[in-house]
């Protein structure tokens, strides 16, 4: 299936777009994504934490990924 | 009862502290969030916050909610969070409470903005004479 996935702050900085395109297994968990992620982007490691929202929650790592997800990739917050 | 907002024009802090008035208030506590000149003993120019704003308008209802949840007195909560380029002195953030009395509108407020600080999808850099930094990226 194909993912789009979001992206701010650092993590667009590092990736080098606002959003990503990207193919991806049917039914994969969030943390597979971040691991493939990590390993395209490997400075993404370096960052204090990495999140990934589903439809402008904050998802578990075992969460089940789907195509019509608003999925975004949310590097250490900082506002106030 | 609760009034969120993200605005990238300046927040109007009296409109905010007027949003929260209740008959049954006798407290309003407010905390006003603003750019200071220096940050770890560099000093900062100017700031870019960057905001996912879906989410961050969600969760920082989401925050308020639990406040109202935490202290079922409360009586009416405002947040407004600025976006964009900020210098120094600008208001980046305002939080307004109201309760019948004093202990609870500062428990309240507190929580909402620290709560905000760790959850709320909105990213600070900061600029410097000789650089930039996004806040909190690296450990």
């Amino acid at each position: 299936m194909n993912l789009k996935i979001a992206l701010f702050g650092i993590a667009k900085e590092i990736v080098g777009q606002p959003e990503l395109a990207l193919n991806f297994p049917e039914g994969q968990p969030v943390h597979q994504l971040l691991e493939q992620l990590r390993t395209d982007y490997p400075a993404l490691r370096q960052l204090s934490s990495l999140a990934v929202a589903v439809n402008n929650e904050y998802a578990e790592d075992t969460q089940l990924l789907q195509e019509r997800d608003e999925i975004a990739l949310i590097p250490p917050v900082s506002g106030g | 009862m609760i009034h969120i907002d993200l605005t990238d024009q300046p927040i109007d802090i009296a409109a905010a502290l007027r949003s929260v008035e209740a008959d049954g208030a006798g407290a309003i506590n407010t905390f006003i969030g603003t750019v200071r000149n220096q940050s770890t003993g560099r000093p900062v120019v100017r700031l870019e916050y960057e905001a996912y704003d879906s989410m961050a308008l969600h969760q920082l209802r989401k925050v308020a909610e639990q406040a109202a949840e935490k202290w079922p007195m409360v009586q009416k909560i405002t947040v407004v969070h600025r976006k964009g380029t900020l210098y120094i002195g600008d208001v980046a953030v305002v939080v307004a409470v109201s309760t019948p009395h004093r202990a609870e509108s500062f428990a309240a407020c507190q929580y909402i903005i620290d709560t905000l600080k760790q959850v709320v999808t909105i990213w600070k850099k900061e600029f410097y004479q000789d650089g930039d930094v996004w806040v909190a990226a690296h450990p």
